[in-house]
């Protein structure tokens, strides 16, 4: 979902991702002396203490091989600090630990309603430090502070939402006549591995840990080794919401080696990810071999589209939202917009004068729409896409440059005049980069929305209840956004069609993820 | 589950028994042992109609309880699974997966009508091709007719949800079908297997290219033609015998195959699970298993022997939930098994067309000679046999009812699946080390208990590692009662509700609403 890219579990993968400089053995230092906390000023000046350790067991612990590895702030591109990298034989610890903590029953057979207190309170304590929590994230992945808020306000909101199904998994009494009686029951599967990617690092946090939690699981997470620190910062609240030692489980370190031995170790019965569609590939390889079940949140190229009918005011700041907003990392967004012919001309000036007049620069200046790139491998991946689109002969419409020389800024990009078999129409960019085609009629705008290898999510504008209906029907995604685009809700369901996926999260449908049907049969006496 | 294999490797195709046979009509005309007279589909069931493959290649069909050949069928390559899925995909955008469900629900009460009504010409069918007695293939017939009947009813209930988060949205959750899924079945319950994997599947809307088991593929192709009469339009359901290595690896692979089912082997499980990832195919998984059946000290234990040796012995022992680990408490551990050897020893085996006859023939001559080496590594392993052990005549692959006692749960016996009418027979003392013994297996497919203790019955199913618990019974199935694997058993539901979510996928729908201005 909402991600991407990162936090792989395959080795070709991570050597392309991770840019050379940042594996050299210059940045990549021993420091089996860092210390397990250390004083952070924010640049907007508050201040807190960041654990560097592993989080294993409710306690804050070095690596056993002690090495550490640097974290980058993408607005400045200078060093935030190091943190502890965790490597097969913590992962192994880790395991062992969440293993422990499911069979000792502190959390996996207690009253529902228990786990369920805890994690409402887990939600009001970060909910108390949301500004602290939301400005590590900006810090850390480089995202406008308003649209950090926005993802630790949804943090908060899906705990809590969590917390109230704890009570609500029931079985089901079957009836097969009064011979037997049959029930059903849905257990928790045991230690779950989750993989969490770098741009939404505290919101996949939570969508990953909250479903496995409330339904009795333990976790093992490795969070992207670009974002680490604010789930370790909020790991600090796991103890005290009154989750028991053990349930909770973080793994900083890089996918193909914490990735990897996440999807292998024997313990582990679940896997979850969230990232790149390549590396969801490798993962379930991985998981096949000992049959671990997986759900899997991949990429996506999400069709926006406009009939002639609709609110253009809206239409146009759905299509800024849908692209722009968190810089364009984000799996779902609406990158290949369809506009109908009659008022393609007038849109497309609307869009370009909107789009310039979206603010990116400093992420914590509250005004600032959109902040930096992740990373430096990341600016230049968009930066390569803007000049394949322009030699494929499309028409760069604004931006399509970075933005100043320090910090990984881009320039709000549109493409004009494209074809749909062009690369930039057909592939991931993962960045603010938007194309904007044309079409005729409505069987002309599904057929082009659906000819693609994703199927994540899709925005329709229109004003004509028949539209929206009949072409959210026929169009080849998890989640259709009508009238509006990126609008997240706990209680909503979310995941990918085809390619982009398997399973869902959020609502009652990611508890599915979390939990196995027993079936009880038992014959009565006559 | 209730599977075994389809296996990709060393298959039991030799090269003398596949020959060039061209010239094989459509339809071939056989007599069953029975007395009753019937026209054999041969060829594949593509598009509504049955097709000579596009290689002409046909493969023997053996009758395991005369080792000798019913009939060749013609055996399907890549390219006849190029034709199905085109097929299938075709049918997937026609009008079946928005026809208005009530108009699938009837087609598959009507199927369910046309099974019934060919009963016992499908139970015959059965028995002559899988070697299983005519008694069990009637049971699963039946089966059959009752669980399409419950995925017609389903058909139209498949519905979303409209989700409140506040007035100024509107949300709403639909249930959409996949497109086309492959489906790849065991031989051990050829007919029953085709009614799980296609009743759900047709239920929701999907069409299906399903491989059955290659030496078990006349029941599968005989039924589809019920289909067509059922009214289900061509290319839902298409049938493609062939090899596992061939066919279900092409399904696996296949770029328009949006989901894939199977029922074997975990080791094939595994393999294809790895295949479907490189497309991110959804998967479910019915799978192997070592299931232990537990008999407590206050069971009633005449009682509790039947279903122990049913749960073995049931359909010759080539089930994966089959209960072939035994666990009885020290103190009844004597009296019980000396019951069971006597109950063991009534059991009648032999040709599966005598109707007194409770167990046939093993489906194949690899699984008749799997069992025996399992005999031989048990005896030397030191556990006693105390009947059985060993094969029964000449002719036709059947095993005698065979019990171990006197075994140590490190035993490849007790470890390992065999798949065939052997059981083994531990002591225990107390809850907790019977649940420990019990659980201690890779896989987790079902369990039964026996007491009369309801905080026992509640607290060892409680904590019982299986996706099944039978209390009292056992391999007691019933189509509204969800099955499957926990731990390396497999992945996802069969039958009851919980099936349908294997054919379905979420799709949310939220709108932002603007307040008229009137």
């Amino acid at each position: 979902m909402f991600s991407t890219r990162a936090s792989s579990a395959s080795a070709s993968l991570l050597l392309k991702r991770i840019p050379s400089q940042l594996r050299s053995p210059l940045q990549l230092r021993c420091f089996s002396h860092l210390p397990l906390t250390i004083p952070i000023k924010l640049p907007n000046g508050l201040e807190f203490d960041q654990p560097t350790g592993l989080f294993i067991n409710n306690k804050n612990i070095p690596s056993k091989e002690g090495k550490t590895f640097e974290v980058i702030n993408p607005s400045t591109e200078e060093e935030i600090c190091h943190v502890y990298e965790g490597r097969e034989e913590d992962v192994d610890i880790a395991a062992k630990a969440a293993q422990e903590a499911f069979d000792n029953g502190s959390w996996s057979t207690i009253d529902p309603l228990e786990r369920g207190k805890a994690l409402y309170r887990l939600a009001e304590l970060i909910e108390k430090d949301l500004d602290v929590i939301a400005s590590i994230e900006t810090l850390d992945n480089g995202k406008a502070i308003s649209s950090a808020k926005g993802d630790v306000q949804l943090v908060v909101d899906y705990f809590k939402a969590s917390a109230g199904l704890a009570c609500k998994l029931d079985g089901r009494q079957v009836n097969s006549g009064s011979n037997y009686f049959n029930y059903t029951k849905r257990e928790p599967l045991g230690v779950c591995g989750q993989i969490i990617p770098w741009n939404f690092p505290l919101l996949m946090w939570a969508w990953k840990i909250a479903p496995a939690l409330i339904t009795g699981n333990t976790v093992v997470l490795k969070t992207a080794e670009s974002t680490p620190l604010s789930a370790l910062y909020t790991a600090k609240y796991i103890p005290e919401a009154g989750i028991p030692p053990g349930v909770v489980n973080i793994v900083s370190g890089f996918g193909k080696i914490v990735g990897e031995a996440i999807t292998t170790h024997p313990l582990i019965k679940k896997v979850a990810f969230t990232g790149s569609t390549t590396t969801g590939k490798h993962i379930y390889q991985n998981a096949a071999a000992s049959l671990k079940k997986v759900t899997l949140e991949l990429g996506g190229k999400s069709p926006n589209i406009v009939f002639a009918d609709a609110n253009m005011k809206t239409a146009v700041q759905n299509i800024i939202l849908g692209i722009y907003y968190n810089s364009g990392e984000v799996c779902c967004a609406g990158s290949r917009v369809y506009v109908e012919e009659s008022v393609y001309d007038d849109l497309i000036k609307e869009i370009k004068i909107a789009s310039e007049a979206v603010k990116v620069g400093d992420p914590f200046d509250e005004s600032t729409f959109q902040g930096a790139q992740t990373s430096q491998m990341q600016l230049s991946k968009i930066l390569k896409y803007v000049e394949i689109g322009k030699n494929e002969g499309a028409t760069l419409i604004s931006g399509g440059e970075r933005l100043g020389t320090k910090g990984y800024f881009v320039r709000p990009t549109i493409f004009g005049d494209v074809k749909e078999n062009m690369q930039i129409v057909k592939e991931e960019i993962f960045g603010p980069v938007v194309t904007i085609s044309k079409f005729k009629t409505l069987d002309d705008v599904v057929k082009m929305a659906n000819d693609s290898e994703y199927g994540l999510a899709a925005g329709i504008h229109t004003t004509n209840i028949n539209n929206a209906v009949k072409v959210a029907d026929r169009l080849k995604a998890g989640t259709v956004w009508i009238n509006t685009y990126n609008d997240f809700h706990s209680a909503v369901p979310f995941g990918g069609f085809n390619a982009s996926g398997l399973g869902r999260e959020m609502s009652y449908e990611a508890l599915d993820n979390y939990l196995q049907v027993k079936a009880v049969r038992v014959k009565l006496e006559d | 589950m209730l599977s075994r294999a389809t296996s990709y490797s060393a298959s039991t195709i030799s090269k003398r028994l596949v020959r060039l046979y061209s010239q094989l009509p459509l339809k071939v005309p056989i007599t069953l042992p029975n007395g009753i007279k019937y026209e054999q589909p041969t060829g594949l069931f593509i598009n509504g109609e049955f097709v000579k493959s596009k290689e002409g290649k046909t493969v023997d069909v053996i009758d395991p309880s005369t080792e000798k050949l019913i009939t060749p069928i013609y055996e399907a390559f890549q390219d006849d699974v190029d034709i199905a899925v085109a097929a299938a995909k075709k049918a997937f955008h026609s009008n079946w997966s928005q026809l208005e469900p009530e108009a699938r629900a009837k087609s598959l009460f009507k199927l369910a009508d046309l099974i019934e009504e060919n009963s016992e010409l499908l139970a015959s069918i059965e028995s002559m091709d899988n070697g299983k007695s005519l008694t069990c293939s009637r049971g699963d017939v039946d089966l059959v007719s009752k669980y399409l009947r419950s995925c017609a009813g389903w058909a139209d209930k498949l519905n979303g949800n409209v989700i409140n988060t506040g007035k100024d949205h509107f949300a709403y959750t639909t249930r959409e079908p996949l497109g086309v899924c492959g489906q790849i079945i065991p031989w051990n319950f050829p007919l029953l297997m085709w009614s799980w994997k296609i009743g759900p599947a047709l239920a929701t809307g999907n069409t299906v290219v399903l491989k059955p088991a290659e030496n078990t593929p006349l029941s599968a192709l005989f039924a589809s033609q019920l289909c067509k009469e059922a009214g289900i339009p061509n290319g839902v359901v298409n049938i493609i015998p062939g090899s596992g290595r061939i066919v279900g690896e092409s399904l696996c692979k296949h770029p328009d195959i949006k989901k894939i089912a199977f029922t074997g082997s975990t080791r094939t499980g595994s393999h294809i699970m790895k295949t479907a990832a490189d497309t991110i195919k959804k998967v479910t998984l019915e799978l192997g298993g070592k299931s232990p059946n537990i008999v407590f000290a206050d069971a009633d234990l005449d009682k509790a022997v039947k279903d122990i040796a049913f749960g073995i012995f049931y359909n010759s022992g080539e089930v994966c939930c089959a209960g072939s680990r035994v666990y009885v408490q020290d103190s009844v551990y004597e009296e019980v098994l000396q019951k069971f050897k006597a109950y063991t020893e009534t059991l009648k085996v032999g040709n599966p067309f005598d109707e007194s006859n409770f167990q046939g023939a093993q489906t194949s001559k690899q699984q008749l000679s799997k069992i025996l080496d399992y005999v031989k590594i048990g005896t030397k392993e030191g556990a006693r046999v105390i009947t059985g052990g060993e094969r029964c005549g000449k002719n036709g692959y059947f095993v005698k009812p065979t019990i171990f006692a006197d075994v140590k749960e490190d035993m490849k016996i007790v470890k390992e699946e065999i798949f065939g009418p052997i059981v083994t027979v531990s002591k225990f003392s107390t809850v907790d080390e019977v649940v420990s013994m019990a659980n201690d297996s890779q896989y987790g497919l079902a369990a039964g208990i026996h007491t009369k203790d309801v905080n026992k019955a509640i607290d060892v199913s409680n904590r019982l590692n299986a996706g099944t618990i039978w209390i009292n019974t056992y391999n007691a199935f019933h189509q509204n009662v969800p099955f499957g694997g926990f731990g390396q058993s497999g992945i996802g539901r069969e039958m009851g509700a919980a099936a349908l979510d294997n054919y379905t996928q979420v799709k949310s729908v939220r709108m932002a609403i603007t307040k008229p201005k009137y």
